[in-house]
């Protein structure tokens, strides 16, 4: 990689900058530079990478403006994307719409199954049919999780808000849900809408709490089964947790028995596990397995209303343990109810290991695999100094010297999802049907919205540069180039490296592009180049 | 034509003296030039299989008490030795569709560990094939799986070197689309559904770009990404010597139509390419028998009669090199012992594993046998668990895998040598 004398200016820039932060305490970036590669590295780092034209347009209005103009998506005007994905229906609908739509009617269908298995022919070897589940209503149910898909790709490949669809990205990913997980794939939709979109340039408490009160993390993490393992109530509750429309009614002992096997037994930790270690303190963020415990014990009670039936969160005083508890040495008084959840929240969002944590994070996301400590230093603070505003903090970061040291400059290895939509932003294409891509991001190792582990996926290039994913980009960017991806138009293939990659190639690289004979071929040895994989 | 031939015969050696030799290739092959190295493949069984009409005990009365629809016959009982349990020693039984293993036994390479399984009690399929996978019962943020920190300590170990695949990037192959959770890690490893799409593909033209492709990384300053393009760019040769296409599995061993018979056959096809194979993935599904179970006959029977076959055919064709294998089966946990209102059975515990290799003591169902009396099941309703999972896998990669120092792979979990089932002695 060749490294130009403008990144060490900013260097020396950074110097003085880092200098007046200690004295000011508040950035003021000195003037940005406006070259390609400067302005290339903004727009993949703060979105998914430049459309033909962007260089000039971004060059034109300031880097500044165009950073500050990013951090408040609110003032962007984005009807190209409302505009393709107004015909996905299951995008508006809220918890409940998509369970009685899609849900319900496949829990019934399997009742149905069951009750015929029940009643039909004894000699259950010839009738192996009826235990098989409806290929039409499979399909069907995962609609609104094919539309959620879609909607990622087309918003990260088309917004005018690139910065908060990366900051949706990274929110999701960092609060963790897949979909795979029983009625989750109901449940992700509300979840990305309502609990992590609003808040990803608000304050993290907010941001945190939305997760926390989310069905689709309720259930996720088991919380919503998590109850006060000395209550009285148990065996009741659990049969008012399942009922339909949270009705009471009697139900069989033996029936009982039988539905309550997924019912609240007792404590569940997880929930209070990874809130500490993967939501806000991180691992060694210095809480203890007492700590887990008792944060557990505050959350009892926060559970889902009708699980089954897109239910939203509410709290069941029965099952919460309602005695005190001590979490990282403070002490929550017995009888707080709903209120001692939200107390561990308060602590955890104000805990300075939450905001190194958060801090970490999003420097690994925007600067380099291994966060500049003095960055992250500066981060915490401001995430610290301003309640968790998550717009400060991020402005903090896309406004420091590191972030435009240059050092910094494409040391970053594009995630598959990056890839494909830096690939299809930069080639200009127009995308009829997004589920082809939305394949690809999967067979490239990085299926949306399945993501097993709460972790999310890993923010670092180890993640993602093996043999096999090589190969599959280099496929993909052949198909891209060459205009044979389904449900993918490429009217234009752009005829020079530069119009697809800013700043500069490796000689290698240009020199098997300059042996190239067409324009699909430079297009595909550019998008598959060691170059356009690191952003 | 003649190389290929030779190839296939003699895997790398002959390439390395036709003069093609990958750098990998000639690190694994001159491995291979001392004692073969060992191989581990692992079957995961998704969805839970009912480990009681798998592996039945026959012995036990309760069983039939709690299954009075799809209870397995007592080996000799109904006459017609096809619906009845296939003896193994005389309190176990195999269903009669997995006649296909019994050779196995017989030969005293086929090992069960019965009542085994999770300490943690879910019964949600997601969260225990997760534990499963990373081998940390209860702990969701595990960041990788068993597998990769097998891979890992192999790397850190000093007999690492020695290790079949050190380096290559058939190391670690799945025959699945995605990489499945246990193979997840720094450690590279790699998904395949067919080893023969491997490969630039575009149609004409497509191999001047695959050859500038390769020029770019093979010349790229880029040490991440050109080292990893480099050891693509073998492997696609590698494969394409190999022919996947046209390979002739041995011993008459015949693989099911099926997509686990064929990942299975992949498997073999690539152990005997010696690219360095050490530790392979397949998965099966179909095994969420809610409704309808059927017994001898029936879905769960049919299920089982692909995996028997399956895994005959590779233990069939890979011959003597089972002498370095081990197969190992598992599931994330059991059903329950009572049978459900739909002649199907819901979530349990405990279940069964097979391990089946050259280096196995089989002839030998390992584990206590709870019981499945009411009060011997696990919350009264289950098959109970004597042996954890975790001591079946850290035997497998301490005895037959050599691992030196297990304890990295199994994180919160004490490695003692005294709770392994005894599988190699």
């Amino acid at each position: 990689m060749r490294i130009s004398t403008l990144p060490a200016i900013l260097c020396s820039a950074g110097l003085v900058l880092g200098t007046s932060l200690v004295l000011s305490g508040a950035p003021a970036p000195a003037s940005l530079p406006d070259d390609d590669q400067t302005i290339g590295h903004v727009l993949n780092r703060t979105g998914f990478g430049a459309r033909p034209g962007d260089i000039e347009r971004v060059r034109a209005m300031g880097l500044e403006r165009y950073i500050d103009e990013q951090l408040h998506p609110e003032r962007l005007a984005d009807p190209d994307v409302e505009r393709r994905v107004a015909g996905m229906t299951t995008l508006k609908m809220s918890a409940r719409q998509i369970a009685e739509e899609f849900e319900i009617p496949q829990i019934q269908a399997r009742r149905a199954r069951q009750a015929s298995a029940k009643n039909g022919d004894k000699d259950d070897d010839k009738r192996p049919a009826t235990a098989q589940p409806d290929p039409e209503m499979q399909r069907r149910a995962n609609g609104p999780l094919i539309e959620l898909s879609e909607q990622k790709i087309l918003r990260a490949v088309y917004s005018t808000r690139q910065l908060q669809e990366v900051l949706v990205d990274f929110w999701f990913n960092h609060f963790n849900v897949d979909a795979r997980k029983g009625a989750d794939r109901f449940m992700l939709t509300d979840y990305e809408r309502e609990a992590i979109r609003p808040h990803v340039l608000g304050k993290f408490r907010d941001l945190v709490e939305a997760t926390a009160k989310s069905p689709a993390m309720l259930f996720y993490l088991d919380n919503w089964m998590s109850a006060d393992p000395n209550g009285p109530h148990i065996e009741r509750q659990a049969r008012a947790v399942r009922g339909p429309f949270g009705r009471s009614f009697l139900v069989e002992p033996q029936q009982a028995a039988r539905q309550n096997k997924n019912a609240p037994k007792g404590l569940n930790e997880n929930y209070g596990r990874e809130l500490m270690e993967l939501h806000t303190l991180g691992v060694d963020g210095g809480y203890t397995q007492k700590d887990v415990t008792e944060v557990a014990r505050a959350f009892t009670g926060w559970t889902i209303q009708n699980p089954r039936m897109g239910g939203s969160y509410r709290f069941e005083p029965r099952l919460h343990d309602p005695g005190q508890k001590v979490v990282l040495g403070q002490v929550i008084k017995a009888g707080g109810d709903e209120s001692d959840g939200e107390r561990v929240l308060d602590m955890l969002a104000r805990h300075p290991s939450t905001a190194r944590f958060i801090a970490t994070k999003l420097v690994r996301r925007f600067v380099a695999d291994t966060p500049p400590a003095a960055l992250v230093d500066r981060a915490a603070v401001r995430f610290t100094e301003t309640g968790g505003d998550l717009r400060e903090v991020t402005r903090a970061i896309l406004t420091s010297p590191e972030f435009f040291a240059a050092d910094a400059y494409r040391a970053k290895v594009k995630t598959p999802f990056e890839f494909i939509v830096s690939a299809v932003r930069a080639t200009a294409a127009e995308i009829e049907d997004a589920r082809p891509l939305v394949r690809q991001v999967q067979e490239q190792g990085m299926p949306l919205y399945q993501c097993q582990p709460p972790t999310g996926y890993k923010d670092s290039a180890d993640a993602w540069v093996n043999t096999g994913a090589l190969v599959s980009r280099m496929n993909f960017a052949l198909a891209l180039a060459s205009n044979k991806l389904r449900g993918v138009a490429v009217s234009e293939t752009p005829s020079s490296a530069s119009a697809i990659v800013s700043g500069g190639l490796s000689e290698p690289t240009r020199a098997t592009i300059a042996k190239a004979t067409s324009a699909p071929q430079v297009a595909a040895l550019t998008l598959g180049s060691p170059e356009f994989q690191r952003r | 034509m003649q190389s290929r031939r030779v190839f296939l015969k003699n895997g790398a050696f002959a390439l390395v003296s036709l003069g093609f030799a990958p750098s990998f290739v000639a690190r694994t092959a001159y491995a291979q030039g001392r004692a073969r190295a060992k191989q581990l493949v692992t079957i995961f069984q998704r969805g839970a299989v009912d480990g009681l009409s798998v592996i039945v005990p026959f012995g036990d009365s309760d069983y039939y008490r709690a299954r009075p629809s799809i209870a397995i016959a007592r080996p000799g009982e109904k006459g017609d030795a096809a619906v009845a349990a296939v003896d193994l020693d005389g309190f176990f039984g195999f269903n009669p569709r997995l006649r296909a293993l019994k050779p196995f036994w017989d030969q005293r390479a086929l090992a069960i560990v019965h009542a085994c399984g999770s300490p943690d009690s879910t019964r949600s399929h997601f969260d225990a094939q997760d534990y499963m996978e990373t081998a940390t019962p209860g702990v969701k943020s595990t960041p990788d799986g068993w597998l990769n920190r097998y891979l890992r300590a192999r790397e850190d170990d000093s007999r690492g070197r020695d290790a079949a695949g050190a380096g290559s990037p058939f190391r670690a192959v799945s025959l699945t689309p995605q990489l499945p959770r246990m193979l997840q890690g720094s450690a590279p490893a790699l998904a395949m559904n067919q080893i023969g799409q491997f490969g630039i593909r575009g149609g004409a033209g497509a191999d001047g770009v695959g050859a500038s492709f390769e020029a770019q990384y093979a010349a790229a300053a880029d040490r991440v990404l050109g080292g990893t393009g480099r050891d693509a760019f073998d492997a696609m040769k590698m494969l394409k010597v190999a022919d996947p296409s046209r390979y002739q599995p041995e011993n008459d061993a015949d693989y099911p139509r099926t997509p686990f018979g064929q990942a299975l056959r992949q498997i073999a096809q690539l152990t005997k390419a010696d690219v360095g194979l050490e530790v392979a993935f397949a998965d099966v599904g179909g095994w969420d028998t809610h409704v309808n179970q059927g017994s001898s006959q029936g879905q769960l029977a049919n299920r089982l009669d692909d995996f028997a076959r399956g895994i005959a055919a590779l233990v069939t064709d890979l011959g003597s090199r089972m002498a370095d294998t081990v197969i190992l089966t598992m599931s994330e946990f059991g059903r329950a012992v009572n049978e459900n209102g739909n002649r199907g059975t819901d979530h349990g515990h405990g279940n069964a594993m097979m391990a089946i290799g050259g280096g196995v003591h089989g002839g030998k169902v390992y584990g206590r046998w709870p019981g499945l009396s009411l009060e011997q099941r696990h919350e009264r309703r289950d098959l109970a668990i004597t042996t954890d999972f975790r001591d079946v896998f850290s035997e497998v990669v301490v005895r037959h895998m050599g691992v030196r120092d297990a304890q990295p792979i199994f994180p919160g979990y004490a490695i003692d040598q005294r709770r392994f089932p005894g599988l190699f002695g």
